[in-house]
């Protein structure tokens, strides 16, 4: 899935904490067109529960939130 | 849910305490992150979340409580290992070292995010903390009613 999707944006959350991973992805949402996908790295592990909720709170889908090592990688596309 | 349809989130906070203070900021800018409309009211200690870091007071009393809670937001201590201000220095290290914002920072964020911080007018003049003691941004002072109202209408209430 992740091979085909075409990235927008890519943000590095790495080192942030909550709620920053959450907060850099919704500051950044509007950067990318409706339909569009930022691709988020983060290493705190509370971002793999936040980013799913903020996603379903604020009506945008969390395409993958994959473990990759140390890192957690998201694939947010925004829907509105 | 607010006049424009938003989730929201209205939040009284009493407290001072580095430690509570920490927490509420993070709820406000979590909550103002998922789209929420967020109102803070503060009120009796919790006014000093707001202050720039001044002296305050105009009576003898007033000037006491200046005196012994003066300072802004990074002058607030732990509800627990405060050690007369070791507590906070430690606090702030950790939180530092493990990449989490100062309290300060986590007020910059939340004017940002555009949550609303309003102060309780009737603490402010009990312990005469007048409004150009805060920081810019800060709302105009309010009373009970207004925060009950957002209260009311809001989707999460808490007390901290």
């Amino acid at each position: 899935m992740s091979d085909e999707t075409k990235i927008d944006l890519e943000l590095d959350l790495k080192g942030l904490l909550c709620p920053l991973p959450m907060v850099k992805v919704s500051q950044n949402i509007n950067n990318v067109p409706v339909g569009g996908v930022i691709r988020a790295v983060a290493t705190d592990p509370g971002a793999m529960a936040d980013i799913p909720a903020w996603a379903q709170s604020t009506g945008n889908e969390v395409l993958s939130a994959d473990k990759e090592g140390s890192e957690f990688v998201f694939l947010v596309k925004r829907v509105k | 849910m607010d006049e424009n349809g938003k989730k929201s989130l209205a939040m009284v906070v009493m407290s001072g305490d580095f430690d509570k203070l920490t927490g509420a900021f993070i709820i406000a800018n979590g909550a103002a992150a998922m789209g929420m409309d967020v109102t803070m009211f503060f009120t009796f200690w919790g006014l000093r979340a707001l202050k720039k870091n001044v002296r305050t007071g105009s009576t003898f009393f007033g000037k006491m409580v200046g005196l012994m809670y003066g300072g802004g937001i990074e002058k607030s201590h732990p509800s627990k290992f405060a050690f007369g201000g070791m507590g906070r220095w430690m606090f702030n290290k950790m939180m530092k070292n493990h990449g989490v914002q100062s309290l300060s920072e986590m007020r910059d964020l939340a004017l940002q995010l555009g949550v609303g911080l309003y102060a309780c007018q009737m603490s402010m003049d009990v312990m005469e903390i007048p409004q150009e003691s805060f920081v810019d941004g800060v709302k105009d002072p309010v009373g009970v009613g207004f925060f009950l109202l957002k209260a009311q209408n809001a989707d999460i209430q808490l007390f901290i």
